[in-house]
């Protein structure tokens, strides 16, 4: 009785009538796509994107050529040189990070004593020409300069669990 | 039809006086010019319908699959079609070294040509139809029977082990599934009397409006034939031919551009082919499916409800989105499995049903 069952289904293509309504259900169902540039999925304020390098209200660069980021860069991607300035403090002269080597582990930012270099929410950036991506320390400032209003308020919101 | 297109013709060129020269020139040649002006007004559709075919394709699958689909190339993704159409067009066309170049190039031709021939008997309205052979079925089976050549030497020239697998396995398939087709077709021609695809339709024709289409008592062959129309067509869950998975792109690995474009234009002929053969086998083509005593005699709606060519390419329609679906929906056959379903199941299937419509017909239950 039980196989005249089975064969019944079988030839009444049962199954798959039902894996057909499946389908033809989701033909209506509310699509998932991002439209990308006119749509995009929320950040998170601990998103690790492009670079940048953060300055104080004064004016003056955070950045004290510690070297702490270019010791723990497991990408080896950050180049530092430091000489002292006229006024007696430690700066850096040269400050590269090598975009196409870097992994965005985000390690630079999280040894940096003085929340210098940090990583922003910065996504869509490119180079047209080779050496486009090598960063040197005025694009970085530049780029913390642009965004220093957004920067403060992503460190902000991530203080109380550090 | 011819009439009227030739006053049209006439007022025109009698407008400018140039109508006396011109049919001077025209009369000899009219009736082969007349045939192909038909069949650039099948043809030129026909593509059309390819090109958009491939867009709706994308974009059902796109929705059943939670995805949008194309939709950056103009708007809703409308010009998708051209922009595929003139990448494949500007494509360099590699002919692999050691392959027979003649019939690597011929291949695409020999597919796709018996895909838009089987198109001259099939009728679109009453007397709409290319050429009315009595003899129209056995036609259609012949020249879907050919289109594999197309498949089977493009798999050979290629002189690539992924082709040629894949024209084997394509080879195994369309034999296989020619038979329960072949049987289909004739429970269709037994129930209608005539092989003429017209007659088939207007066989259909009884003034219960859908209660007089073959589907009905054809039931199961309806189902079988559109299952083979699949198989035919090498469409999933049955395109073991082009398994891409497991023989990169099947015959057609070591087609580029236009080659491959062809090859796709005939895939896609085929599919309208079959949805067009289906809804004229057993759908009863152009007719209504409201009893003709229903139509009101209103000029638009009248039109609307009774038969015409919008029933059948609205029934073309249908087929063409179930093809679609039946992608979206089934994994792809194992080839045992699929040798297994059509000698085992669908073969003995249409064998048994050729007999009973023989003895069905010989009864007073007989309605149709």
């Amino acid at each position: 009785m039980k196989k005249i069952i089975n064969l019944l289904k079988s030839f009444l293509l049962i199954e798959l009538l039902k894996g057909m309504a499946l389908t033809g259900r989701h033909l209506f169902s509310r699509k998932i796509t991002v439209q990308y540039p006119e749509e995009k999925t929320p950040q998170s304020f601990r998103f690790r994107g492009l670079h940048a390098q953060r300055r104080y209200a004064n004016g003056e660069e955070r950045c004290i050529g510690c070297k702490l980021c270019e010791a723990v860069c497991p990408a080896l991607a950050i180049k530092i040189e430091v000489a002292e300035r006229e006024d007696g403090t430690r700066r850096t002269t040269q400050y590269d990070i090598d975009l196409t080597k870097c992994i965005f582990c985000g390690f630079c930012e999280e040894s940096c004593p003085v929340d210098a270099i940090v990583e922003t929410r910065i996504l869509e950036y490119h180079g047209e020409n080779r050496g486009d991506l090598y960063y040197t320390k005025a694009m970085l400032l530049a780029v913390g300069d642009k965004y220093e209003e957004q920067i403060a308020q992503d460190r902000a919101a991530d203080a109380k669990y550090r | 039809m011819e009439a009227q297109v030739l006053g049209i013709l006439q007022w025109l060129l009698s407008q400018v006086g140039l109508w006396d020269l011109v049919w001077g020139y025209l009369e000899p040649v009219w009736t082969v010019l007349w045939i192909l002006i038909k069949i650039v007004v099948i043809v030129a559709p026909i593509m059309v319908t390819v090109a958009y075919l491939t867009l709706a394709e994308r974009k059902i699958l796109g929705y059943m699959q939670d995805r949008v689909g194309p939709n950056r190339v103009g708007y809703w993704g409308l010009l998708q079609p051209l922009a595929d159409g003139i990448k494949l067009l500007m494509k360099e066309i590699i002919i692999p070294t050691g392959s027979n170049k003649f019939l690597f190039v011929m291949a695409p031709v020999l597919a796709l040509a018996p895909a838009l021939a089987a198109w001259a008997v099939v009728p679109f309205a009453d007397g709409m139809v290319l050429a009315n052979v009595n003899a129209g079925l056995l036609y259609l089976l012949a020249m879907t029977s050919v289109g594999v050549y197309g498949i089977i030497i493009a798999g050979w020239a290629s002189n690539s082990k992924y082709a040629f697998l894949g024209s084997l396995r394509s080879a195994a398939q369309i034999v296989s599934y020619e038979l329960p087709m072949g049987f289909a077709l004739v429970c269709v021609l037994m129930v209608a009397q005539s092989m003429n695809l017209g007659d088939i339709v207007s066989g259909q024709q009884n003034g219960y409006g859908m209660l007089g289409w073959y589907f009905i008592p054809l039931f199961p062959m309806f189902v079988v034939y559109f299952i083979s129309g699949v198989a035919e067509t090498n469409r999933a869950p049955f395109d073991l031919a082009e398994d891409e998975s497991v023989i990169v792109a099947g015959f057609h690995t070591e087609y580029s551009g236009m080659g491959f474009a062809l090859f796709f234009l005939a895939e896609y002929a085929n599919m309208i082919l079959i949805a067009a053969l289906t809804s004229v086998m057993f759908l009863g083509g152009w007719l209504s499916p409201l009893p003709q005593s229903w139509v009101p005699e209103v000029p638009v709606l009248g039109m609307l409800l009774g038969g015409g060519i919008h029933w059948m390419l609205a029934k073309m329609s249908f087929f063409l989105f179930v093809f679609i679906w039946l992608r979206a929906t089934f994994p792809r056959y194992r080839y045992d499995q699929l040798m297994r379903l059509g000698w085992k199941v669908l073969i003995p299937l249409t064998l048994v049903w050729v007999v009973v419509i023989g003895a069905w017909m010989q009864t007073s239950y007989w309605l149709w």
